[in-house]
């Protein structure tokens, strides 16, 4: 059996698929948001308040595309 | 506990017609359009989250008004709470962001902040099961007024010329360059900027809605309906909604703060002299 018909043969929502894929960026994204802020938190404490509010602001704009992904999935049925 | 598992179910399965027994039902989207309880027909029909945003109002008020009827110099109980909760929001949000402007603006954000709180932790309050801003409603007014006041607050400091200017042509940027920077920016300002807080909000407390109820369905059907050693699975799945629940909590209290600093950002961009 070649590729395309394992592909023909695949059966099941497409939506769950398409979120799996919205979610690859936004994972690698908040993890690189939150590394980013705890080292710099390590490094200068006393700047962690400022710190914090940023993380959290950053965190917002980078789930916001994975959150676009699963309403897309209830939306384009 | 048993008990208390049947109401949930029973509460959040009142719009789905759905559900053999013996036949696994997940939960879908119409767990957000439940059936009317109240004034069926007419112009004031309430749906269970209609209720449960009548409920959480009234909690606020009376929460507030008996914390800050007889304020003492000294303050204890009640009063101590209230006024541990907005100093959270007055120092925290509105003058870390704000500076000195925060204080004009601090009525605002301490509703929108007290307001989503108490509508987002009600997805996790047993007998009311849901958030009343997983219906996309509520989120998109407090959006719209977030976006009118940050734009009459932007006009009023620079005059709209100057606004619109600063915004759609920010400085330092090649002429030619314009043509695809203008656009961009306005979109991302004027357009998206709404649009983004009230879906991160609606989609955040949905997906936490969908995930206790599969979760805790997964617990019901595996644990009565299945046989052997899938029971145990059952088990797996409690503790998976627990989490879920207590991420849930976190998630009630992290959006309503998020969309409260995000409304203290804008309006701090609005305000700032250059950009």
């Amino acid at each position: 059996m070649n590729a395309l018909a394992v592909l023909a043969e695949l059966s099941g929502n497409v939506n769950a698929m398409g979120y799996g894929l919205a979610a690859i960026g936004p994972g690698v994204g908040i993890g690189i948001v939150v590394g980013k802020a705890i080292e710099g938190i390590s490094r200068q404490p006393e700047a962690a308040g400022i710190i914090r509010t940023n993380m959290f602001l950053g965190i917002a704009f980078t789930e916001a595309l994975a959150l676009i992904g699963l309403v897309a999935g209830f939306l384009f049925v | 506990m048993a008990g208390a598992e049947q109401m949930r179910m029973n509460t959040t399965f009142i719009p789905l017609s759905g559900g053999e027994p013996g036949e696994f039902t997940p939960p879908s989207i119409g767990e957000f359009f439940p059936g009317a309880l109240l004034f069926e027909g007419t112009l004031f029909e309430m749906s269970r989250i209609n209720l449960i945003m009548v409920l959480m109002t009234t909690v606020l008020c009376v929460f507030f008004i008996t914390a800050f009827r007889r304020p003492a110099v000294v303050p204890r109980g009640a009063q101590n709470f209230g006024e541990m909760a907005l100093d959270f929001v007055r120092i925290n949000i509105a003058e870390e962001v704000l500076g000195h402007h925060g204080r004009k603006y601090v009525v605002y954000l301490a509703t929108v902040f007290f307001m989503l709180f108490a509508f987002n932790i009600t997805s996790v309050i047993p007998p009311l099961q849901i958030a009343a801003t997983s219906v996309i409603a509520l989120p998109m007014i407090l959006a719209v007024i977030t976006w009118l006041i940050f734009n009459v607050s932007g006009v009023r400091a620079h005059g709209i010329v100057h606004y619109l200017k600063a915004n759609l042509f920010p400085p330092g940027v090649p002429k030619p360059i314009y043509l695809l920077v203008t656009p961009i920016e306005f979109v991302s300002t004027f357009l998206l900027r709404p649009v983004t807080l009230t879906i991160r909000l609606v989609a955040n407390m949905m997906a936490g809605h969908l995930l206790l109820v599969l979760f805790f369905t997964a617990t019901q059907f595996l644990l009565l309906e299945a046989t052997g050693v899938i029971k145990i699975f059952g088990l797996a799945s409690f503790a998976m909604g627990f989490a879920s629940t207590v991420l849930e909590v976190v998630v009630s209290f992290l959006q309503a703060y998020i969309f409260t600093l995000l409304t203290a950002v804008y309006i701090q961009g609005a305000l700032a002299e250059e950009h």
